[in-house]
């Protein structure tokens, strides 16, 4: 736990930032300040709390929010199966313990490596949590006084942050050809489907490195 | 209740019930070792999916923007083997230039 949360560090600033612009960017789209944080503590995953907040606020009505946001999510149903194996105990705590995995959490504590630590992803997650929905709720209260998060460059952050979990998953030769191919699967797509669904279907590069094997 | 609540309960649930169906109904059994083989490349798979979305993505089309900027500031960091608070910081600050002056 206490590696995880030491882990977790590098990460708050970025993560208390990101959550302090999706609390912006809800109340900009009329969400109460409640519901804004109720969203971070519950579905706590960024890309899809900004898809939903953002095609509400645009007018796309409910069902293509929760759809959009759902389709994001759907990756932890592989995530999840990668490391299902490191949970124990009952029921309730597995389902407790698991909302605590999410993209950062997963990769930084070994997630799809067989050094996978699950007590690390709970310190990392924890963290993480906490910095979240802490970011959430000051964005929310404070909301309207910050004009435009993007000029702050978090978006690209994100992206270099999303690099380099990629990179220290590249241990082999067919690592890093289902990684191109998810990449190449997920450019290809994105025109063609909603968002989303590319993330999801680049899960099907795994097939290249199993035919490589 | 109003569209901002329901989505919100609506994707709360239904992340939850995602993210449990590893951990939940997966876990305890013995994997096929060809089946973790496998397991193991959804990783690279989908943070590749993941810095293409967050790079180029712009809705339904791939756009060359201010991310593409700190994506590289990033990759830059990674290769001098910085620590990841630098990797974000380079990132963040590359992107917000570049969106400062274009």
């Amino acid at each position: 736990m206490r590696k995880g949360l030491r882990l977790a560090v590098p990460l708050l600033p970025a993560i208390l930032a990101l959550g302090a612009s999706v609390g912006v960017l809800a109340r900009a789209s009329h969400f109460s300040a409640t519901a804004a944080i109720v969203m971070s503590a519950t579905t706590f995953a960024g890309s899809s709390q900004v898809a939903a907040i953002s095609l509400l606020g645009a007018g796309g009505g409910v069902a293509a929010a929760v759809v959009a946001a759902l389709l994001l999510n759907a990756r932890y149903v592989p995530i999840g199966i990668t490391v299902a194996r490191s949970f124990r105990g009952r029921i309730w705590q597995r389902l407790a313990e698991a909302q605590l995995v999410v993209d950062e959490s997963w990769a930084l504590a070994g997630g799809g490596t067989a050094r996978f630590d699950r007590r690390v992803m709970l310190g990392i997650g924890s963290g993480l949590w906490v910095a979240w929905v802490g970011g959430t709720a000051v964005g929310a209260l404070l909301g309207g006084v910050v004009s435009d998060p993007s000029a702050f460059g978090l978006d690209g952050a994100f992206a270099a942050l999303f690099l380099a979990l990629l990179v220290a998953q590249l241990g082999d030769r067919r690592a890093v050809a289902a990684a191109l191919t998810g990449a190449a699967i997920a450019a290809a797509l994105t025109p063609l489907t909603p968002p989303g669904v590319p993330i999801i279907a680049a899960t099907a590069a795994v097939v290249v490195g199993w035919r490589r094997a | 209740m109003s569209a901002a609540w329901v989505t919100v309960l609506a994707v709360g649930a239904g992340t939850v019930v995602l993210k449990s169906v590893g951990p939940v109904g997966v876990a305890n059994k013995e994997l096929h070792p060809r089946a973790a083989e496998l397991l193991s490349m959804v990783g690279p798979a989908i943070l590749a999916a993941l810095v293409v979305a967050e790079t180029f993505a712009h809705g339904r089309s791939l756009v060359v923007d201010a991310r593409l900027a700190g994506v590289a500031a990033g990759a830059a960091a990674i290769a001098l083997r910085a620590p990841l608070w630098v990797v974000i910081v380079a990132g963040a600050a590359a992107t917000a230039a570049v969106r400062l002056v274009s």
